[in-house]
């Protein structure tokens, strides 16, 4: 059988140092989280409260999703509101009235912090108390922050998600909490695997809706899928919730470990969980193998982005045989991050932080076959003659467990394989 | 505060981005948060540009701002002067840095560095995005322009290309070419393709062609002011247009004017049978204020369409646009709320819109045609194709792209006589857009929001249906104000065309 995977490295990135960078960041702030919680959760709101800049971001990160009428939107400071404070809060009351008398349909508001509102240090934590009990019960109104001074891009996911945690009620029912916001299709399937290994009651974080929550307490356990959940794993942690230690469900053999290591939580062996994703697994590297073939043996960079850097590097050493150069993360989460780190093969630089002059200079060195980056650097790098894989689409494109392996694999190849099919006389620039 | 979901403009410093991206040996260093660099993306996806925009960000965080965000700002200075090597570096703030109140100009000048520095004010709490490109290329001007000999040819400069302009690297060929035709040469074309050091020499122009008010009108005041250089105030867009400006450049240069019109072809295109149909047809026109005064011109006199309704989004061209509003005898909108615009166009109800990326998803949501004429747009309006919107070209490019979202003329007469039909029915749609073809649904249309007080008799329903679809709501709304001012609460055929002969001009 070559059913089981490799055997973990004998010495895997763990202990690696790690190049620690401050300088120039070429990264999204936290506000972006909003454009994909808000499809996820659909009786929730999110207000920015900010600058045109803001809006302007949001505007260009949603793309065309911005004309369907989205649940987000910014309440933008005017001069009026920076000259004196008690009025800020006023006006925050009269958008957020105007606002909920427009959307009666809206169930849970998200007031969200930007760089502007903290730095002016207007309180949006007392705002939204205040507006919790003017509204009460039908609207909840929570707060967090999105500012790019805080937050890095998937970070926004991670104070959202962080501020509904102290809110959910107590209990003590033996329940597993998945946190992450997935595409409903995926978590479909995540619930629908776990529900065949025995492994229930499962919960959610974010729910669909407030009427769909569930309570928090000693006896729950939660897996993270995502990994740039550190906030949210400590709020967790603080309500007395323990976190199942886990790879993060990329690829055949990530999605394997995650299950393994939830189901050995719930006292079920390794055993049943082969047994039950027999046929999936079989199905995700018949498909993974089809197009990963363009990957094989090709040096890959990832810029810092998303948190999911570490991971992806992992399933694409590991699954599609390629060898990581380096891997830059906005922020390294040790704890979380152990499993992975335990399995990706020792050899990349592992970066976090950035300085994103160095970072080229080192890119331009290198000469990677692929460069994992954002939109500020993929055209200019690609006129460069590197072929390069955007990193956004890989946090909006359904890229979890098994169904999606070849899915996600065919996302790192496609560059690749549009390159070779391009012929083109001269480059012409 | 201001709820805002849409924005027409970004904040005044993706302003002066645009200036910093289109010129070549400047860079820009902007004390800025972690995040502002999601503006990079606008530069290099959706106008494609193959390098970063020269900009330095100072990236500060939380933990910065209680000690030295100060210090951030110079180290970023140095490291970008010794990294680019540029001739000269613009400095100033976004949004946040604004708040935190760093100096940036008075820092920059005690670094001592042997190029210009220009120091940007940029208050991004009051201004927008064509703001800040226009201020900053005139404090640009200002610091680097200087009195000088005219050069012995007639020569001129084109102000006012950025970088993410609508179509503004195919207008600069085109005015190009309009001016050699007359003998005259270009001088310097800034910001786009200049360097500090070519505006060291706008000064040898002997006038200045100002392309687009909104983003160069500041910098052609000073240098008529300080150089002697008169500047043209007429934007070429349109084929009247591009003649009138053709007689303004002959006087400011002192040579006989002159046009190749032998590739014109829009006005003998508009006076071919075939754009009948076009006449009178009512256009909402909305965008930014030169492009919205060139396209109603252009609507009115050269496509002999109806102007229905027209407004700006900068507040910078309300005059000249209220003034032109009131010439074509229409309520003029000054607004960059999306949702005041929506409203304008349902009550206008025109038979297409001519305006921005917004308007082309109003249209698409109303269900009427849209040609896009102005900033901002998205990548499919930064073609490939040579298309621009200025002179001869221009004007048969605009042409083309007005016709083509409407109903060409046949089909329209086919779906109006075979309304019946099974095939042309009006739901049917035109043939060249996307969409599946939809079969006739006999079902009764549901009663209109707010029309419960007054009930349509089934015979006037069917008369109804029968009027074009693209006139029918405009049509309805009509009847039901006619029936509501009169106090009849049933409306028959007979109150349908009583309405009509009403309403009729």
């Amino acid at each position: 059988m070559t059913d089981r995977f490799a055997p973990p490295p004998a010495t895997g990135c763990r202990n690696t140092p790690v190049l620690k960078e401050r300088g120039q960041h070429e990264v999204f702030c936290g506000l972006t989280g909003i454009v994909w919680l808000h499809r996820k959760m659909q009786d929730a709101f999110f207000l920015v409260v900010g600058s045109r800049t803001c809006a302007h971001l949001l505007q260009s990160a949603a793309g065309v999703m911005i004309f369907a009428e989205p649940r987000f939107a910014t309440a933008i400071l005017e001069e009026t509101d920076l000259a004196g404070l008690a009025d800020a809060q006023e006006e925050l009351d009269r958008v957020v009235h105007e606002l909920l008398a427009r959307r009666p349909d809206i169930r849970q508001l998200f007031l969200v912090g930007s760089c502007p509102s903290e730095v002016i240090k207007l309180d949006l934590a007392k705002a939204a108390e205040r507006l919790s009990a003017a509204h009460a019960p039908r609207v909840r109104v929570l707060n967090y922050s999105g500012s790019g001074i805080e937050t890095t891009f998937t970070q926004g996911e991670d104070a959202c998600l962080a501020a509904m945690v102290p809110v959910l009620p107590k209990t003590e029912a033996r329940e597993l909490l998945l946190v992450g916001a997935l595409p409903d299709v995926v978590e479909e399937q995540a619930l629908s695997l776990l529900d065949a290994i025995g492994v229930g009651p499962v919960r959610v974080l974010p729910a669909q809706t407030k009427d769909s929550e569930y309570g928090i307490g000693p006896n729950t356990v939660f897996a993270l899928t995502q990994p740039f959940l550190g906030d949210t794993h400590a709020e967790l942690t603080r309500r007395g919730a323990r976190h199942i230690p886990a790879p993060m469900p990329f690829g055949e053999e990530g999605t394997t470990r995650f299950l393994e290591a939830i189901a050995a939580e719930f006292g079920i062996g390794p055993e049943v969980v082969a047994r039950v994703t027999e046929g999936p697994r079989a199905r995700a590297r018949e498909a993974v193998r089809k197009v990963a073939e363009p990957l094989w043996g090709k040096r890959v960079f990832f810029f810092p982005d998303s948190q999911l850097e570490i991971p992806l590097a992992r399933f694409l050493a590991r699954e599609c045989g390629m060898e990581p150069v380096e891997v830059g993360t906005p922020f390294l989460h040790r704890e979380i991050m152990g499993p992975e780190l335990d399995l990706l093969p020792e050899g990349p630089r592992l970066s976090e932080g950035q300085d994103v002059d160095k970072q080229l200079a080192r890119v331009r060195e290198d000469r990677p076959d692929l460069t994992v980056c954002g939109l500020g650097l993929a055209n200019p790098l690609e006129a460069e003659g590197l072929a390069t894989k955007w990193a956004i689409e890989l946090v909006f494109t359904p890229v979890h467990f098994y169904e999606q392996a070849a899915d996600l694999a065919s996302l790192f190849a496609r560059p690749l394989r549009r390159s070779r099919a391009l012929a083109f006389e001269e480059a012409d620039t | 505060m201001k709820l805002t979901v849409w924005t027409y403009e970004g904040p005044p410093h993706v302003g002066a981005m645009r200036v910093a991206t289109a010129m070549k040996g400047l860079h820009y260093v902007l004390h800025a948060p972690q995040g502002d660099t999601y503006a990079d993306l606008l530069f290099t996806m959706i106008e494609r540009r193959n390098h970063r925009p020269p900009v330095t960000y100072t990236t500060f965080q939380a933990r910065d701002l209680g000690s030295d965000t100060a210090q951030l700002f110079k180290t970023a200075c140095l490291e970008a002067y010794d990294r680019f090597q540029p001739q000269a570096l613009i400095v100033g703030s976004s949004c946040t840095a604004e708040l935190i109140q760093d100096d940036p100009g008075g820092m920059s000048e005690t670094l001592g560095l042997p190029i210009p520095v220009v120091p940007l004010e940029l208050p991004s709490y009051q201004r927008k995005e064509n703001f800040g490109a226009d201020e900053t290329f005139f404090q640009l001007v200002r610091a680097l322009a200087r009195p000088m000999d005219r050069t012995a040819r007639p020569t001129a400069n084109l102000i006012g290309p950025t970088a993410l302009g609508f179509r503004h690297r195919d207008d600069i060929t085109e005015v190009t070419a309009l001016l050699e035709e007359m003998g005259i040469s270009v001088n310097v074309c800034a910001p786009y393709g200049a360097t500090p050091g070519d505006l060291t020499d706008l000064g040898a122009a002997h006038f200045n062609v100002l392309m687009y008010p909104e983003t160069g009108e500041s910098a052609c005041r000073w240098m008529e002011r300080e150089l002697g250089q008169p500047f043209t105030k007429t934007v070429p867009i349109g084929v009247g247009a591009t003649r009138d400006f053709v007689e303004e450049v002959a006087k400011l240069a002192g040579v006989e004017p002159k046009i190749d019109s032998e590739r014109l072809r829009l006005p003998w295109y508009s006076a071919s049978v075939d754009s009948t149909y076009l006449t009178g047809k009512r256009v909402f026109i909305f965008g930014d204020g030169t492009h919205v005064a060139a396209a109603a011109r252009i609507a009115r006199d050269e496509m002999g369409f109806e102007v229905a309704g027209l407004g700006c989004y900068n507040r910078e061209m309300a005059r000249p646009i209220r003034a032109l509003a009131r010439d074509y005898g229409v309520e003029p909108l000054i607004t960059d709320d999306y949702l005041e615009v929506e409203a304008a166009i349902e009550t206008v109800a025109p038979e297409l819109i001519l305006g921005t990326q917004m308007e082309r998803h109003i249209g698409k949501r109303l269900g009427i045609p849209c040609a896009v004429i102005s900033a901002p747009v998205h990548v499919q309006d930064f073609p490939a194709r040579y298309s621009p919107q200025m002179g001869i070209e221009g004007a048969n490019v605009i042409f083309d792209t007005w016709v083509h979202p409407l109903v060409m003329g046949l089909e329209e007469h086919l779906l109006t006589m075979f309304r019946e039909d099974f095939e042309f029915h009006d739901e049917a749609g035109p043939s060249h857009h996307g969409g599946k073809a939809k079969p006739r649904i006999e079902a009764e249309e549901p009663q209109m929001p707010g029309s419960v007080e007054v009930v349509w008799l089934p015979a006037a329903e069917k008369e109804l249906k029968k009027i074009p679809f693209f006139v029918r709501g405009k049509a309805k709304r009509n009847t039901e104000t006619f029936a509501a001012e009169r106090g009849t609460r049933e409306i028959s055929v007979e109150t349908l065309y009583e309405a009509k002969a009403h309403y009729a001009r």
